[in-house]
C-alpha cells in the first residue's frame, strides 16, 4: 500500500472525494445515485464513476464521486475530476458492509489525517467464512480496532437491521449517517428531496434515512445494565416440577464453578427425555467432579457438564420430530415469515430418512439385528431411503411427526440409545483415566465431543474426525505439550470437510512421535 | 427485456439544440450517435458498453422516427460485418462491443471491412475492460487498430470530449474511407457528466434508399489484385488523409506552457495525469497547468511532425500510455531517433509496463519523472517528501476475506453445480471445461469445479481434445445460452458431433444473456416486440444432429439434474451427450414478477410467496449445506446457548424461496434442519377455513404433549 505525497502543495482541498465500497446487489449503486444528485441539486460540480458489470454480482465494488462548489468567477469552467478514488485521498469512506470498511483501509482509502469513514458494523459473510465446519467468521473486533485506528472518524453501527426495521434497504440508512455526519456542507432538506424523488420506495427510505440521522447525532446509546439472565421458567404438571425440583437441589451440590453450564445441560438433557435422565446426567457429573479439584478451577467437570449433556442430546429422528412438533417452533416460524392476520402458512420439512435412521428408533436387539444384515438392510432401504416432503401444517404430516416425537419415552430401549451411550460412557472414561495421569489431557479429550455433529453421512465424518483425533492418543501420552496437541489436531479437523489439514497435522504428530505408519490417517 | 429499464434515458435521446444531457457516458455516446445522422447501429451487449445497447433497444420509437436501424448482433463478428452497409453507400454505421475480447470475435469482419474501406463513416466503439472490475484478460485493442490500420480514438474522459470524438470519428472515417475504433474505458462509460445536445438528425441516405439503389465496385471488395492494391492505398492515401484531417481539426490538443519537460498521454490518462499534477502543486482544480501536456485523442496513426515539435525544445518528455505492449513509446522513440532529437524520452520503467494507471501509480510515476528532470518546478516539500510510513494491518489483511464475484441469491446456475458436485462424489472428480458467463463463478468456492475458460461458447470446443473413448471417464463441459447461440452452437457443438466427441455437454439455460444485463437472445421465453425469441435450444441441438439430449426443465430439482449428469457420464451411448438446464435467472424473474405480485396482493388476488427456514435447535452447525451453497442469503449465526460451540445456520430476509438448500439437503441427505414456508396472501375462505382447522387440531395435540412434560421457556433445545 503507498500513500500519497506530502500534500503541501495539494490544489484538491476544494475538492471533496467520495468513495463507496459495497458488496454486490447491496445497492451501492442507488447511493451513489443519491450522493450525485444531491451534489446536482445543491448546485455544485460533482462527477461519479462506477465499475458495473458482471463483476458487481455478490462480490466487493467501489463507487467514487467527487464534488466541488461552483465558483461564481468562472461559471462556465469545470474542473478535472479523478475517476476512481487514490490511497490516502479520500474524504469520506462510506462501507456498506463491515468486512468492505476493513478492505477499504487495507487499500489505504482511510487515512488518519482526513478520512471519515461511515460504515455498517453488520456483516454479510463471504463463502470463505461460510463453508468452514467449525466457525470460519472473521473477527469483527480486529476490523473495528483498525478503522478506527486509521480514520480520522469513525461512524459505525448496524444500518442493515436500522434499514429493514423501516422496511428499506441499507443504502437508505447509510445516506443518513451522512447527512447526520455533517461531512458534507448540504442541509438535510436536500438529502430528503434526493430520496423522494426517487419516487417508488422512497417512505419508507426516508425512515430509514431519519432514523440512521438521529443515531449519528446522538452518537451509541448507554451500556444496558447486563444482568445474569434469570433461569428459564420451568412449566409443567406439579408431580415432574417436584422431580425438577430435587435435580435442581442436586445440582447445587456440585462445584459452584460449573453451577451455570451444568444448569443448561440439566435443562437440555430433561427436555429431551425426562427428569430421570437428568439424574442420569448428574450421576456422570459427579464422578467426573469426585476426580476432580478445585486445584484446577474445576475445568474438568465444567467441560463435562458441557459435553456430557452434548452427547445424552443425540440427534434422532424422534427428537428432530418433537422439536418440529412443538408449540415454540410453530411460533417461531411464524415470527420469521411474519405472518399477517388475514395470511395462511403452509410449511413443509425436508426428510430424507434411511435405514440406518429407522433401525435406531427400532426396539434395540431388533435393530441390532437388521443392520446385522446387510442384504435385508439393502432390501429395506429401498422403500426408505428417499427424499420425503412433509407437511407440518396438515393433521397427517403433522400427527404422524407428532406420533415420531411421542416416542420418547421409550428411547432407552432403542438401538440409537445403547449405541450412543456406549460411546458415551467409553469417551468419558477415557477421559477419566487420561486426567489421572495428565489433567489437561482429560479435558482436551472431553473437548473433542465438538468433532461429532451432522446428520448421516456428516455425522459419520464427524464420528471418524473424532476416532482419528484421539487415535493420536498413544503417540502422545506423556509428553507434556500433549493436551495442547489433541486441541491443534481438534482445530484442524474443524478446519475443512474432508480432513486434510487434519490429516496434516497428524502426519506431523506421527513425525515427532516416531512411531511406524498406522492406519490412523 | 434487460436488467435495467431505461425509459428515462431514452428521453434523454430527444433533447435538442442547446439542451443539456446529464447522464453515463456510455449514453452520451448513444445521443452522440443519432446527432451524427447514424444510419445503423449494431452490437452485442458486455459491460462496460451493455447500456448503450439496452437504452437502444428501449428507443426503437426515436430509432423508427428517424429511421435508423438498430440491431442486437448475434456476435460482434456479425456487428463489425453489418458495417458493410457503409463500404458502398454513404450511410453512417456504428458497432459496439466490449474489447478486447469482442475485438477478438470480430476481427475477421473488421481486416475485410479496413482492407476494402468504407465509403460512409464507421465508428467502432469498443468499451475497453481493463483495469479493476475487468472480467477479462488484460489486452490492448491498440494492437487490432494497427494491424487493420482502422483509426484509434482514445479521448479524454469528459463527456464533452467523447461526444466530439464520435462526431470527428465519422467524418475522419469518410476524409480518409477508413473505418474508427472509438475506444471507451470502464469508467468513462460509467462516467456521470453532462454536455450541450443538438437535433438529432436522420441518416443522410437510410439503408432502405440503399436497398432500393444497389451499388457495386469491385475494388471495394477483398480478392486479388484489388487486395493488393488495398494496402498500398492504406499508405499512400488514407494514411495522410487521416493525419491531414487530425491536424485541421486539432483533434490531438496541447496544454500548459513551454516547460523544458513535457508529458505526452493518451487522452483517456488525462483525468489522471491531472490529479497528479493537482496532487503536486502543479495545476489547478481546473486542470490549469504550467507543465506542457501532449493530449493524444487519436492513439493511431501517430502524427510525427506534431509529437516532434512537442518534444523539440524539451529536454525529457514522459509517455503515459496504459497497458502492454508500449506502442506508442515504441513508436515515438522511432521517431525521435529518425529525427535526430535529443530529448531523454521516459514512459515505462518509471511507470509500470503492466497494469492499471491508477491515481497513486500516476502520482508515483509523473512525481518521480518531475524530481528526476524538472525537481526545480516542486515545492520543497513535494520534491523531498516525507512519506508517513504506512500503517501495518497484518491482522486486518489476514481477517478481511477475500469476497469474489459469486452466484446471486436464487440463481438457477446454483443447483447445477451442487448436482454436478454431487455426481462427482460418486462418480469421482472429471476435467470439467467452463465458458464465459456468470456459470463460470463455478470455479470458485464452494464449487471449485472448472478447469479451463477458452472463451465465449467455446466451453465444449476446449474440451474436444478430451475424446478418447478407451478413457475410463467423459469430459464434461458447460456453456451458456448466450455464449451458445453466439458461437457455441456451431464452434462447439456442431465440432462435438462431427468429430463423434464422446464427452457431456451442459448447455445452461437461463433464458437471458445474463452476466451481460438479461437481454433477450434466441432462446429467451419473453416475448419481444422487436425481435423474434422463443426459439427452443433443444431444437437447435437436434437440427445440429445431437442424438442423446436431456432436457431439465427445473435446474433446482438438484435430484433428477444429479441423476441426468449420471446418466450422460455412464450411458452406453456414443456422440455428445447434451443437457439443457433451463431456470429462470432470478435477478431478472424478481424484477419481473416482483411488482406484478406486489400488484396482485393490493388487487387482493391470492398470491403464495415462498421462503426457507432453518430449524436452529436441529441445525448441529456441521456448515454441509454451505459446501454446496454459497448462497448470499443462506449464513451462520451464533445462538445464545454456551453448550454450541459453532454457529447454526441461518436464512435471512433476502431469501427468495429458490428452494436449492431443501433440495440440496435431500438430494446429499444432510439433515433435516430445512423447512419450507408458504405465506399465502388474500386467502380464500377455503383457506382460511382448512388453515383454521388444521390449526386447531394441532394446537390442541401440541397442548396435550406440553401438559404432560417440563417445558424450559426460552431454552433452545
Amino acid at each position: 500500500m503507498r500513500l500519497g505525497l506530502a500534500e503541501g502543495a495539494d490544489t484538491t482541498r476544494a475538492i471533496i472525494k467520495l468513495a463507496v465500497l459495497a458488496v454486490g446487489g447491496q445497492g451501492g449503486g442507488v447511493l451513489t445515485n443519491w450522493i450525485t444528485d444531491l451534489a446536482q441539486r445543491c448546485g455544485w460540480h460533482v462527477q461519479s464513476t462506477s465499475v458495473a458489470g458482471v463483476a458487481q454480482r455478490t462480490g466487493a465494488t467501489i463507487y467514487y464521486v467527487e464534488m466541488m462548489r461552483k465558483d461564481p468567477a468562472r461559471p462556465d469552467a469545470s474542473p478535472v475530476l479523478a475517476l476512481s478514488p487514490a490511497p490516502g485521498d479520500v474524504d469520506i469512506l462510506i462501507s456498506a458492509e463491515l468486512a468492505e470498511a476493513g478492505r477499504a483501509v487495507l487499500r489505504g482509502f482511510v487515512t488518519q489525517d482526513r478520512t471519515t469513514l461511515i460504515a455498517s458494523s453488520h456483516r454479510m459473510l463471504a463463502v470463505s467464512e461460510k463453508i468452514v465446519p467449525g466457525d470460519g467468521r472473521a473477527d469483527s473486533e480486529i476490523v473495528l480496532k483498525r478503522a478506527e485506528e486509521a480514520a480520522r472518524r469513525f461512524i459505525h453501527f448496524d444500518m442493515e437491521s436500522m434499514a429493514r426495521q423501516a422496511g428499506s434497504v441499507v443504502s437508505a440508512s447509510l445516506f443518513g449517517a451522512l447527512a447526520g455526519s455533517g461531512e458534507l456542507p448540504f442541509p438535510r432538506e436536500a438529502f430528503e428531496a434526493t430520496i423522494s424523488s426517487g419516487g417508488r420506495g422512497a417512505k419508507a427510505s426516508l425512515v430509514a434515512f431519519a432514523l440512521a440521522y438521529d443515531r449519528t447525532l446522538a452518537g451509541p446509546p448507554p451500556e444496558a445494565e447486563q444482568l445474569p439472565p434469570a433461569a428459564p421458567a420451568v412449566v409443567g404438571p406439579a408431580g415432574l416440577r417436584d422431580r425438577w425440583l430435587a435435580l435442581e437441589r442436586r445440582l447445587e451440590k456440585l462445584p459452584e464453578p460449573v453451577h451455570e453450564m451444568a444448569g443448561h445441560g440439566l435443562r437440555k438433557v430433561v427436555d429431551f427425555l425426562d427428569p430421570a435422565y437428568g439424574m442420569e446426567y448428574l450421576d456422570r457429573l459427579e464422578t467426573v467432579a469426585k476426580a476432580d479439584s478445585s486445584v484446577h478451577g474445576y475445568a474438568l467437570t465444567h467441560e463435562a457438564a458441557k459435553y456430557v449433556a452434548n452427547a445424552m442430546v443425540y440427534d434422532d429422528i424422534i427428537r428432530v420430530a418433537d422439536l418440529k412438533t412443538r408449540s415454540s417452533r410453530a411460533e417461531r416460524v411464524r415470527r420469521e415469515v411474519h405472518l399477517g392476520k388475514d395470511q395462511t402458512l403452509m410449511t413443509t420439512e425436508y426428510f430424507h430418512p434411511r435405514m440406518e435412521e429407522i433401525c435406531g428408533a427400532l426396539p434395540a436387539t431388533l435393530g441390532a439385528a437388521i443392520e446385522a444384515r446387510p442384504a435385508l438392510m439393502k432390501g429395506l432401504n429401498r422403500f426408505v431411503d428417499r427424499g420425503r416432503r412433509i407437511r407440518t401444517d396438515g393433521m397427517l404430516g403433522f400427527g404422524m411427526l407428532w406420533l415420531v416425537g411421542g416416542m420418547r419415552r421409550w428411547r432407552r430401549a432403542l438401538l440409537r440409545h445403547r449405541v450412543e451411550t456406549a460411546h458415551l460412557e467409553a469417551w468419558l472414561d477415557l477421559a477419566l483415566s487420561e486426567a489421572k495421569a495428565d489433567y489437561d489431557l482429560g479435558v482436551e479429550v472431553l473437548k473433542c465431543r465438538r468433532l461429532i455433529k451432522g446428520y448421516s453421512d456428516t455425522h459419520a465424518r464427524g464420528q471418524s474426525k473424532f476416532d482419528r483425533v484421539l487415535g493420536c492418543l498413544q503417540m502422545l501420552r506423556g509428553r507434556d505439550d500433549a493436551a495442547a496437541w489433541i486441541a491443534r489436531l481438534r482445530e484442524a479437523a474443524l478446519k475443512d470437510a474432508e480432513g486434510a489439514a487434519l490429516d496434516g497435522a497428524i502426519m506431523t504428530v506421527r513425525s515427532f512421535a516416531d512411531m511406524p505408519d498406522g492406519k490412523a490417517a | 427485456m434487460a436488467e435495467r429499464s431505461f425509459a428515462k434515458e431514452v428521453e434523454k435521446l430527444k433533447l435538442g439544440d442547446g439542451e443539456v444531457f446529464t447522464g453515463e457516458g456510455i449514453l452520451a455516446i448513444t445521443k452522440a450517435l443519432l446527432q451524427c445522422g447514424v444510419g445503423y447501429v449494431g452490437g452485442y451487449q458486455g459491460a462496460p458498453i451493455s447500456h448503450l445497447m439496452d437504452v437502444l433497444a428501449d428507443a426503437q420509437e426515436i430509432l423508427g422516427e428517424l429511421g435508423v436501424h438498430f440491431e442486437a448482433s448475434a456476435s460482434e463478428a456479425t456487428a463489425t460485418a453489418m458495417l458493410a452497409a457503409s463500404v458502398h453507400y454513404p450511410i453512417r454505421g456504428a458497432a459496439t462491443f466490449k474489447s478486447t475480447v469482442g475485438t477478438n470475435v470480430a476481427s475477421d469482419a473488421l481486416a475485410n471491412l479496413a482492407s476494402g474501406g468504407v465509403t460512409g463513416g464507421a465508428l467502432i466503439i469498443v468499451g475497453e475492460d481493463y483495469g479493476e472490475g475487468s472480467s477479462i484478460m488484460q489486452e490492448r485493442s491498440h494492437a487490432f487498430a494497427m494491424k487493420s490500420q482502422v483509426w484509434l480514438l482514445d479521448p479524454r474522459p469528459n463527456l464533452p470530449s467523447i461526444v466530439a470524438a464520435v462526431e470527428h470519428g465519422f467524418e475522419l472515417s469518410e476524409a480518409s474511407n477508413t473505418p474508427v475504433m472509438l475506444q471507451v474505458r470502464i469508467r468513462c462509460c460509467h462516467v456521470n457528466g453532462s454536455f450541450v445536445t443538438k437535433d438529432n438528425v436522420r441518416p443522410a441516405m437510410t439503408v432502405a434508399e440503399a436497398l432500393e439503389n444497389p451499388r457495386r465496385d469491385t475494388r471495394r471488395i477483398v480478392l486479388p489484385p484489388a487486395s493488393f492494391l488495398h494496402e498500398k492505398e492504406k499508405i499512400t492515401k488514407r494514411l495522410p488523409a487521416a493525419i491531414d484531417y487530425i491536424r485541421r481539426h486539432g483533434l490531438n490538443e496541447t496544454f500548459g506552457g513551454n516547460g523544458k519537460v513535457g508529458l505526452i498521454m493518451q487522452g483517456g490518462m488525462y483525468n489522471g495525469v491531472i490529479r497528479a499534477l493537482q496532487r503536486l502543486g502543479l495545476a489547478d482544480a481546473y486542470g490549469e497547468t504550467d507543465v506542457p501536456l501532449h493530449v493524444l485523442n487519436v492513439t493511431y496513426p501517430l502524427v510525427a511532425d506534431d509529437l516532434v515539435a512537442f518534444c523539440a525544445d524539451k529536454e525529457a518528455v514522459l509517455v503515459i500510455e496504459e497497458g502492454q505492449p508500449d506502442y506508442i513509446e515504441q513508436a515515438l522513440g522511432a521517431m525521435l531517433y529518425k529525427a535526430g532529437a535529443t530529448v531523454r524520452l521516459e514512459g515505462k520503467g518509471i511507470l509500470p509496463m503492466a497494469g492499471e494507471y491508477t491515481g497513486d501509480v500516476m502520482l508515483a510515476g509523473i512525481g518521480s519523472f518531475l524530481r528526476k528532470h524538472a525537481a526545480d518546478l516542486l515545492a520543497p516539500e513535494v520534491r523531498a517528501p516525507n512519506m508517513p510510513a504506512p500503517p501495518i494491518f497484518e491482522d486486518l489483511a489476514k481477517t478481511v476475506p477475500t469476497r469474489p464475484p459469486g452466484f446471486c441469491v436464487g440463481c438457477p446456475e446454483r443447483p447445477i453445480f451442487a448436482a454436478t458436485k454431487l455426481a462427482e462424489q460418486e462418480l469421482g472428480k472429471h476435467h470439467i471445461a467452463s465458458d464465459i458467463g456468470c456459470h463460470l463463478f463455478s470455479i470458485m468456492p464452494p464449487f471449485e469445479l472448472g478447469a479451463t475458460t477458452m472463451g465465449y461458447g467455446l466451453g465444449p470446443a476446449s474440451a474436444s481434445a478430451f475424446n478418447a473413448p478407451d478413457a475410463k471417464r467423459r469430459s464434461i463441459s458447460f456453456v451458456g445460452d448466450g455464449g451458445f447461440w453466439h458461437n457455441g452452437l456451431t464452434s462447439s457443438v456442431g465440432n462435438a458431433v462431427f468429430n463423434k466427441n464422446d464427452g457431456v455437454i451442459v448447455v445452461v439455460d437461463n433464458y437471458y444473456s445474463a452476466a451481460t444485463g438479461g437481454q433477450d437472445i434466441l432462446s429467451s421465453r419473453a416475448s419481444n416486440r422487436t425481435k423474434s425469441t422463443k426459439h427452443p435450444i433443444t431444437d437447435a441441438l437436434k437440427g445440429m444432429g445431437v442424438k442423446w439430449i436431456r432436457h431439465v426443465e427445473r435446474t433446482y430439482d438438484v435430484g433428477v439434474m444429479r441423476s441426468t449428469l449420471k446418466e450422460a457420464l455412464t450411458t452406453e451411448e456414443r456422440g455428445p451427450k447434451v443437457i439443457v438446464a433451463s431456470s429462470e435467472c432470478m435477478l431478472n424473474r424478481q424484477r419481473r414478477e416482483g411488482p406484478l405480485h406486489k400488484q396482485a396482493i393490493a388487487e387482493g388476488k391470492r398470491m403464495t410467496k415462498t421462503k426457507f427456514g432453518v430449524d436452529e435447535d436441529v441445525c448441529t452447525g456441521d456448515h454441509a449445506c454451505m459446501r454446496l451453497s454459497g448462497c448470499p442469503s443462506l449464513s451462520v449465526k451464533q445462538l445464545d446457548d454456551p453448550l454450541r460451540d459453532d454457529p447454526v445456520a441461518a436464512i435471512d430476509e433476502n431469501c427468495v424461496g429458490c428452494g436449492n438448500c431443501g433440495e440440496v439437503a435431500d438430494a446429499a441427505v444432510l439433515c433435516p434442519s430445512f423447512y419450507q414456508a408458504d405465506v399465502v396472501s388474500n386467502p380464500t375462505a377455503w383457506d382460511r377455513f382448512a388453515f383454521g382447522l388444521r390449526r386447531r387440531v394441532i394446537r390442541a395435540l401440541q397442548a396435550w404433549r406440553e401438559r404432560g412434560r417440563l417445558v424450559f421457556e426460552g431454552v433452545s433445545a
